[in-house]
């Protein structure tokens, strides 16, 4: 898979904005675009084929979003026939199935939020006051294992635990209730997503907090060990600090797939009878698209959802930059 | 929580503990090990499940250990022609998908890698900015299908080729090499892809065998590009598979409709959920210490 092209991919023009403030470098960094790939056209040529992935399959889909705003029949052009302005935005702002699923799609996100940015933390405070170094090692070894797990493994295993004759019901069983279709039941669908969420994710979570923490230097806990500071005080005025960065920056990656919740999961795991709380905006898209073949519809409410997931990103960057100094960029 | 009652006594970092802290430690060896049965616990039900005799798993009788022992499911699985073809499917797609990945994550994270370049700004951008906003299902879709990818393997292999996250471990990780050796290169007048080649790629081993794991797993676990593009059966993953089979047992009728054949699909999943997760158990304990690395590298912000 060598590229033959040499030709160099299709230079932007050479607008001097993209680049670094120009002021104090030297001349010598200041090359025309002709020089640049005169000398380094090798290095470009190796850019080509990745970018060509970016450009067809990031970027055209985005324009392809176009059909939101026009009347797309399947088998015809990709960016749709004719245009129709917000016809379709208009429809889904008056259509009460989209609100139900977007206050579905706020609570599940809110509540992943609650969860499973904090657990980690947590969990990852308790394995660094352990001592005994393969107990720490073993406890670690057997919380990542879940994540390397397909979601369908993981929606399939929830349904073995939640079976009338599953984990779940054994212990109902025993606190002497009836049974439960626990999956059927709209009112349990956000706890069963929410704990599976945690199940999966909160080991390797604590990946990044334990790697923040070795960094963290000892002569701080020895400083505040002289100040009377104990054990709970030392976590919290050198611990928590050392690992602020690291919080923000996956607080606002969270935040980014804030909108986004576990599409794959939901698809698998709700039904009919759970649509009130389980069915979110990209399900619901997924439906419109799919079963309806209703694809410009669906497109719209998707890049309402995308929209929106980058509004967030931007506002929790900029809030913290402002705020903690912490950014993404 | 459990932080708050080591909160009385004033203790040293030490060897010696206040009381306090000493039934800190005590709790949290407790809570700790809770995690883990927590953990573990559903692999080993479905464990369990799998081997147990369908009147035990129904009468909700089967926890850690099989009742009634029966492999008779386990043989009516792997007799189904479909579940190994599925299965073959899945190390194809999971080779050739890895592969392809590889090469354009590498080629863009050396591009990436090298300060001086002009536009390097603007080529990083283009991939940072796709972590954030995606075109969405629906356009991706009619993308595929135009193409005429519906049905072939590059469905499931191309659109996803590079993933963001893992291209910034990787230029992180080129950043990091020394210039020297690949300024004397270049001296010795080797032209940048001998540089690469010959010079980057054996430094870099040890990147590459994390990236090929990051990728593997990933598409190993990918089900749903399968189940978008692809309407035949014998083009399916195993996770796909899966997920027909479980499928079944989701929708409400059949729930209320046939108590039996869904009892009967239990001991069924729990055997195919056994036989999927069964070659990443076994190469897990092998290879996580390479993905603690990978993420840690990762951390280094690109």
């Amino acid at each position: 898979m060598t590229s033959e092209t040499l030709r160099p991919p299709p230079a932007p023009p050479p607008a001097p904005a993209a680049t670094v403030a120009p002021a104090p470098r030297s001349r010598r960094h200041r090359r025309t675009w002709r020089q640049a790939l005169r000398r380094d056209w090798q290095l470009y040529s190796l850019a080509v084929l990745p970018l060509l992935f970016f450009l067809i399959f990031r970027y055209l889909p985005m324009i392809g979003n176009v059909i939101a705003f026009r009347r797309f029949k399947p088998g015809g052009s990709i960016f749709g026939e004719y245009w129709v302005g917000l016809r379709y935005f208009r429809m889904f702002f008056t259509d009460p199935t989209f609100w139900e699923v977007f206050t579905n799609t706020l609570v599940l996100g809110a509540l992943t939020l609650l969860f499973c940015f904090p657990l980690p933390i947590v969990l990852a405070l308790l394995l660094n006051e352990v001592r005994a170094r393969r107990f720490k090692r073993f406890v670690q070894s057997v919380s990542y294992l879940p994540h390397f797990l397909s979601i369908v493994i993981v929606a399939a295993m929830v349904m073995q635990l939640t079976s009338v004759d599953g984990t779940a019901n054994q212990l109902v069983r025993l606190v002497g209730g009836d049974p439960v279709a626990f999956l059927q039941q709209p009112e349990w669908f956000r706890t069963i997503y929410v704990s599976s969420e945690v199940w999966q994710t909160v080991g390797w979570g604590t990946i990044l907090y334990l790697a923040a923490l070795t960094t963290i230097d000892e002569d701080l806990y020895e400083a505040a060990r002289i100040d009377g500071a104990n054990r709970l005080r030392q976590t919290w005025h050198v611990t928590l600090p050392g690992i602020r960065p690291t919080m923000v920056t996956l607080l606002i990656l969270n935040i980014g797939s804030f909108m986004a919740v576990g599409f794959e999961k939901i698809l698998l795991l709700y039904n009919p009878l759970t649509y009130p709380t389980a069915d979110v905006i990209s399900t619901y898209l997924f439906r419109m698209g799919f079963q309806s073949s209703n694809f410009s519809y669906a497109a719209a409410i998707g890049l309402f959802e995308a929209v929106i997931g980058l509004i967030l990103v931007l506002s929790a960057n900029l809030i913290s930059r402002r705020t903690v100094g912490t950014s993404l960029w | 929580m459990i932080l708050g009652r080591k909160a009385d006594a004033p203790t040293t970092r030490g060897p010696v503990d206040s009381r306090g802290y000493r039934v800190f430690r005590v709790v949290n060896a407790v809570v700790l090990t809770g995690v883990v049965i927590v953990t573990l616990y559903p692999f080993l039900t479905i464990v369990a499940r799998s081997l147990s005799d369908e009147a035990y798993i129904i009468a909700g009788k089967v926890t850690l250990v099989p009742r009634g022992f029966d492999v008779t499911a386990y043989k009516l699985v792997m007799s189904d022609a479909m579940f190994w073809t599925n299965y073959r499917n899945t190390v194809v797609y999971t080779v050739v998908a890895t592969i392809i990945s590889i090469v354009l994550t590498t080629c863009y994270a050396y591009v990436l890698s090298k300060p001086q370049l002009k536009g390097r700004g603007l080529l990083v951008g283009i991939a940072l900015f796709t972590m954030f906003f995606s075109g969405g299902l629906i356009p991706n879709y009619v993308l595929v299908t135009s193409l005429g990818m519906k049905n072939t393997i590059w469905a499931v292999v191309i659109p996803n080729a590079i993933s963001v996250f893992n291209l910034l471990v990787m230029k992180a990780f080129f950043e990091s090499l020394p210039t020297e050796l690949e300024e004397a290169a270049a001296v010795d007048g080797l032209n940048t892809y001998g540089i690469l080649l010959r010079i980057v790629l054996p430094l870099s081993k040890a990147i590459i065998a994390t990236m090929v794991l990051f990728y593997a797993v990933s598409f190993w676990n990918s089900w749903f590009s399968a189940f978008l593009y692809f309407d035949r059966q014998d083009l399916l993953p195993v996770t796909v598979y899966l997920r027909n089979l479980i499928a079944g047992a989701t929708s409400a009728e059949s729930a209320a409709a046939d108590a039996d054949k869904v009892q009967a699909a239990a001991t069924f999943q729990a055997v195919t959920i056994v036989l999927t997760t069964l070659p990443i158990l076994a190469v897990y304990p092998f290879v996580q210490r390479y993905f603690v690395r990978g993420v840690m590298l990762g951390a280094v912000k690109g």
